[in-house]
């Protein structure tokens, strides 16, 4: 019970920041400070988000399935990519600043590069959304393994372990966090990523719809989508997190006795 | 009988001698602390007899046979416990098992006996943060117990444990070696710790590190509380930290 009691006083911080944050634009909309066509007032977002529903879901279950597929191939490259660099240092000196330079790149430098080169369909919106999501988990893992104690490859090495024994029960396990880590802005990154590319070309997907919405000068439907995308990012990073919860057993019991 | 013999070890790092020409032997079943000061060599030296590290010079002897740097031959416990936190306490403990090649479902069965004998009943399922600290480290002695081909060397194994906890520990300890007949050699910085359970301390010193002296304690484990305000305790003392300040 207590526990409970603690954990929503944890989040009123929050929730009173969120309501401030409401007021004030509800305020600013009623007053009339900022005209209507540029920002709708909280009440014509929701209506705006109620009618467009329909439309909304349909255009979002496209824009999931190219961050989903994007999230995949980005995660699996990232752990390849960071397994091989941990194994081999000449990988790690090798791969690690063209790492660095394809972060330096701006996603909407390449998204258009990307539909002249693969279309209009779902394969370049998943490249991109694989190229942005890669770094943040490649980080993660090589991080993680670097952040192993040397002493329990010492004792892993004096039981007479093998490399990938060393690896599958030290290195890996002890690099998940740093890998969860990653995971959480890879996969807020995912959707965006795959937003930005359906705005530079495409037929379907939240993107599209919000470049409609845009050229009809419907700031209210522009709004409830961006919401739409706000909580579709925050509910993917909390099952990351339940994700988290579930892989990892162990931090839960930490917690529970630093408690 | 001696079971593990160093023969004229040499190491250095970067031109630079860390320990040299060390002898020393451990007999089965026997206690013998190492004892020195920061930085003179003692873990070096563990990691040259558990094979982590080859000697420049000289070798090591295991029943006889030449285990010079190969390591999985001796168990060896570090100061922390180590025990992987992902990993529930039965599954640490017989990792040496998995990792020599047998199932996960044998290895379990085979030290799930022992953990009664360990005084760890009902810990078996539980993960390493669940466990005190003083729990942590005889669940890290077991599995250095099932991994050891009857040597273990022990790094520091009671430094990070509060007195009272040390205290019931080195009790543990002493009544644990009294049934396994394990040769343990280990380290420690605690003069009062070497002399209250080994059988015979090697006091390291000097730089590049040497064995500065071989003591022998003669007195019936476990010892009495009064061990330590008698004569013979303090002589053991005097000795001890002659060695230390020896000049090389």
């Amino acid at each position: 019970m207590r526990r409970r009691f603690q954990s929503i006083t944890n989040k009123l911080p929050a929730i009173i920041s969120m309501g401030i944050l409401l007021a004030l634009w509800h305020f600013l909309c009623i007053t009339k400070v900022v005209p209507d066509f540029m920002l709708p007032s909280p009440k014509a977002v929701a209506i705006a988000f109620y009618e467009d529903l329909d439309l909304i879901l349909e255009h979002a279950g496209v824009t999931l399935t190219e961050a989903f597929y994007g999230l995949l191939i980005g995660i699996l490259f990232a752990f390849v990519i960071a397994t091989v660099m941990e194994r081999w240092n000449v990988m790690y000196q090798a791969f690690y600043p063209i790492m660095i330079v394809t972060q330096t790149i701006p996603t909407i430098a390449i998204a258009p590069l990307l539909v002249l080169w693969m279309g209009f369909g779902m394969e370049p919106k998943v490249t991109l959304v694989a190229i942005t999501t890669f770094f943040p988990v490649a980080v993660g893992l090589l991080d993680g393994y670097k952040s192993v104690d040397c002493d329990y490859i010492h004792l892993m090495r004096s039981m007479g372990a093998s490399r990938y024994r060393i690896f599958v029960n030290v290195k890996l396990p002890g690099a998940l966090p740093h890998f969860f880590s990653g995971l959480k802005v890879s996969t807020s990154y995912a959707v965006v990523g795959a937003v930005i590319s359906e705005w530079l070309g495409g037929f379907e997907g939240l993107g599209v719809y919000m470049t409609r919405v845009k050229k009809a000068y419907a700031f209210d439907r522009m709004f409830a989508v961006i919401l739409f995308i706000v909580v579709i990012s925050l509910l993917l990073m909390l099952l990351v997190n339940l994700m988290k919860t579930i892989c990892m057993p162990w931090i839960r019991m930490e917690k529970r006795r630093e408690k | 009988m001696i079971v593990l013999k160093a023969e004229n070890i040499t190491k250095a790092y970067d031109g630079v001698k860390v320990i040299h020409n060390i002898n020393m032997h451990l007999k089965k079943g026997e206690i013998v602390s190492l004892l020195g000061v920061s930085g003179v060599g003692k873990t070096t030296l563990f990691h040259i007899l558990s094979g982590l590290f080859e000697p420049d010079e000289g070798r090591v002897m295991l029943n006889g046979e030449d285990i010079t740097g190969k390591s999985g031959k001796i168990s060896y416990m570090q100061q922390k416990d180590l025990l992987l936190p992902h990993k529930k306490i039965i599954d640490n403990v017989s990792m040496p098992c998995v990792i020599k090649g047998m199932k996960k479902k044998e290895a379990r069965k085979k030290v799930e006996l022992l953990f009664r004998q360990f005084g760890l009943e009902g810990c078996e399922y539980k993960y390493p943060s669940q466990l005190s600290g003083g729990m942590r480290q005889r669940a890290a002695f077991l599995r250095t117990y099932v991994s050891s081909n009857g040597v273990a060397l022990l790094d520091e194994p009671f430094s990070a444990l509060d007195t009272l906890t040390k205290s019931s520990m080195h009790k543990w300890y002493l009544n644990m070696m009294d049934q396994i007949e394990m040769g343990t050699l280990f380290i420690t910085h605690d003069i009062h710790e070497a002399i209250h359970l080994s059988d015979r301390i090697y006091v390291l010193g000097g730089k590049p590190g040497i064995i500065k002296g071989e003591i022998c304690i003669e007195q019936e484990k476990p010892r009495k509380e009064e061990f330590e305000f008698s004569k013979e305790y303090a002589e053991y003392k005097r000795q001890i930290v002659d060695a230390l300040t020896a000049q090389a």
